[in-house]
């Protein structure tokens, strides 16, 4: 952005004024709004040149680059807001490759009437996920759409990190013998997400996980244990993620209910509303997928870190021409953890 | 989590096993039907019959209020949000029932159908008064679990005044669908199904009482088992209908004595009789039309009732032909003897309703257990 004061009349009303058109036509409300707004909470080098791309130093070896929608209802959770969340959810796509995350641009479609005291809490929250993560966000867009068109905000985050030497992470390298660990309890964003959605009409003290696990993945990689994936499994839980590796990797799991984190108060609202854990979405979370002789170590190096003090290793890869995952119940039993199929519904009776 | 793990621990369920391993006598084989979906549903989840000995099979019944929910039930509610524009709330499950035309519920919202998800009919109530100038019917559907609150909102519908609340009733009873398999020619005549016993229901029975199975237990000779949803339940009704067929017993018994008395809920029952009248039939998906096993909203309380406030007419819709799940909900065939399982009929495009709901005979076993044939055809 410039550093030349442009000539406004008023500063935004931060308390009582409302996102409207004119702060998506490209004229002088929307250079304050970005000015005033934006650019103030992300300050940076890069940001404040103001030109159509930011120039950024060049970086010798592989990059890493990772794009990631947000639209999230409501907007404010406890344990975060979709401006954390969409920091968080690009830096751990970026993270979970191995990389190290260095740059972030952020595009916001912003709702008509969208309150613009709400718009400077989640713009706050993020810049303030940004800082604590070490992550700038370099570029940026706004659009705004008629009222009725959107859901208040949705932010689309793209991520670019610097893959170091040698390190080789994806979903199809998972291999028969391999034991599968996740760096803490399960279920706890998407529950905590659920619990606020007023039809449920429930109170809870459920508390969304979502954070930047790049630091995790760093002790991790750093530990030399021989890691060959690693994913975090927002969007439809570990039991997703597990068979997306599973089928991208040719192999088959096996699970052991027992071993698989979760929290009590997550157990019981899924239990309430009839839903699985295993499919509910986290943002804090990492699956690793490290070979048998190591799963110990890194174990350990997981559990040092204050984000991993409940990890466990709660599976093994082995050989399935079917790629299914499959889980030992608490109870005895095996049954298949499937896709799943649409959205997770509550039951009836 | 207390009063739920209590209720899944392994080692007890190994206890449980061993001990069922023990009753079962030699040269003889033992078939159950858990009418539930909910008895479905934990016994694919927790993998139940991995711990029962081969002799104890277990049929799944149809008590699934989804699976056994007609199309032309379904294509009723599409038309009352499609063609009359009112707002639908509906339970969760229904909204992927496949109905005519290649619709659902999901698609017909996709089409513009005002569909809402609703997790209680009290939010459907409250969402009429919140919008007084939108028709809101609220799609009842289930067994003698889900009546009562159907009830109740008719009834606050009354005292609120309401104009724009009313309901499609589809609430269907539990005795006249087990009275009907057991009449079913597989059953009395050809002995297809063999069936030693029924586990009876967890919470229908809680609201109807233990006593409606007395019926069947002294007409039919069979014995009855009413058991809680949890495995440990499941497996603890599981010994004691054993030991009934090897005493040459046939009672009712109460395994899920901590919910379920002889009378059931009293209040619920009286809300239900004063609201609700028995319909003279009504069609089961798979079950075909059972007379007096449904219910209609009494002509009290007309005004609440969508078949009477909009323009709807019933119209019978066959299955798909290939579509066994009628079959498999009398119990006559298992999902996997479906020619369309897993192939064109799988959770993610059903085209019967026993793949709709997790509770459905099909999806369980599709989500669940689907390992096990294929384990045995590579062997």
């Amino acid at each position: 952005m410039s550093a030349v004061k442009r000539g406004y009349v008023r500063g935004l009303d931060l308390k009582e004024g409302r996102v409207d058109m004119s702060h998506g036509s490209g004229g002088r409300a929307m250079a304050q709004l970005i000015d005033e707004l934006f650019a103030q909470a992300f300050a940076n080098d890069y940001l404040g040149q103001g030109d159509d791309g930011a120039v950024l130093p060049g970086a010798p070896g592989r990059l890493v680059m990772s794009t990631d929608c947000h639209v999230v209802s409501p907007l404010f959770f406890p344990g975060g807001d979709i401006g954390c969340l969409s920091v968080h959810g690009t830096i751990n796509d970026v993270a979970m490759m191995g990389a190290t995350p260095l740059y972030l641009t952020a595009g916001f479609i912003l709702e008509e009437g969208f309150p613009l005291a709400d718009l400077k809490r989640i713009i706050d929250s993020m810049a303030r996920a940004s800082r604590e993560a070490g992550v700038p966000v370099v570029a940026g867009d706004t659009k705004v759409v008629e009222q009725g068109h959107g859901d208040g905000v949705f932010i689309t985050t793209t991520g670019l990190g610097l893959l170091p030497e040698g390190v080789n992470l994806s979903g199809s390298r998972a291999r028969a013998g391999d034991r599968i660990l996740v760096s803490g309890s399960i279920g706890d964003h998407g529950m905590a997400i659920m619990a606020q959605r007023e039809s449920l009409g429930f109170s809870s003290i459920i508390v969304s996980d979502t954070q930047a696990l790049h630091g995790l993945v760093a002790a991790l990689l750093s530990s030399g244990a021989e890691v060959h994936a690693l994913r975090d499994p927002t969007r439809g839980g570990l039991a997703t993620t597990l068979n997306e590796i599973a089928q991208q990797s040719g192999v088959g799991m096996m699970l052991e209910e027992a071993a698989i984190p979760v929290n009590t108060e997550v157990a019981a609202a899924c239990e309430l509303l009839g839903l699985d854990p295993l499919y509910v979405a986290n943002e804090g979370k990492l699956v690793a997928i490290i070979a048998a002789n190591d799963a110990e170590r890194a174990l350990s190096v997981l559990a040092a870190h204050p984000q991993g003090a409940r990890a466990a290793i709660v599976g093994t890869v082995h050989e399935d021409a079917h790629h299914f995952v499959q889980m030992i119940t608490s109870f005895g039993g095996r049954r298949i953890v499937d896709w799943l199929t649409g959205e997770q519904l509550p039951r009836i009776c | 989590m207390k009063y739920v793990e209590e209720f899944r621990d392994g080692e007890l369920a190994r206890g449980l096993a061993a001990a069922v391993a023990r009753a079962v006598e030699p040269g003889r084989s033992y078939s159950f039907m858990e009418f539930c979906g909910g008895h479905t549903h934990a016994i694919s989840r927790y993998g139940v019959t991995d711990l029962l000995p081969a002799k104890v099979r277990m049929i799944h019944g149809p008590g699934c209020p989804v699976c056994v929910l007609p199309i032309g039930r379904v294509d009723m509610a599409i038309e009352l949000a499609l063609a009359h524009g009112v707002t639908l709330c509906t339970y969760g499950d229904t909204l992927r029932i496949p109905a005519s035309q290649g619709l659902s519920l999901l698609r017909a919202k996709s089409r513009g159908a005002d569909v809402r998800i609703v997790y209680s009919c009290a939010d459907a109530l409250a969402l009429a008064q919140q919008h007084p100038n939108r028709q809101v019917v609220f799609f009842a559907i289930g067994f003698e679990t889900t009546t009562p609150p159907t009830a109740v909102v008719i009834r606050q519908a009354q005292v609120l005044g309401l104009e724009n609340f009313s309901v499609l009733c589809c609430h269907v009873l539990t005795p006249a669908a087990i009275g009907h398999i057991l009449e079913s020619p597989e059953v009395r005549e050809y002995g297809t199904v063999p069936l030693d016993g029924f586990i009876g229901p967890a919470h229908v029975s809680t609201v109807i009482g233990s006593r409606p199975y007395e019926f069947f237990a002294e007409e039919y000779r069979k014995p009855v088992v009413i058991a809680g949803f949890e495995p440990l339940d499941v497996m603890q009704a599981i010994l004691m209908l054993v030991n009934q067929v090897n005493e040459g017993r046939a009672e009712v018994e109460n395994e899920f004595s901590r919910a379920v008395t002889r009378e059931g809920n009293l209040k619920a029952q009286n809300l239900v009789a004063e609201v609700f009248e028995l319909r003279r039939e009504f069609e089961w998906r798979g079950l075909n039309v059972v007379p007096y096993s449904a219910l209609r909203i009494r002509a009290d309380y007309a005004r609440f009732d969508a078949e009477r406030r909009f323009p709807l007419s019933y119209r019978q819709v066959a299955d798909n032909r290939a579509c066994e799940c009628g079959a498999i909900l009398r119990g006559v065939k298992r999902p996997w003897e479906c020619k369309l399982f897993g192939t064109g009929c799988t959770p993610e495009n059903p085209m019967g309703s026993c793949m709709v709901s997790s509770e459905g005979a099909c999806a369980a076993h599709y989500t669940y257990g689907r390992f096990k044939e294929l384990a045995v055809a590579e062997a």
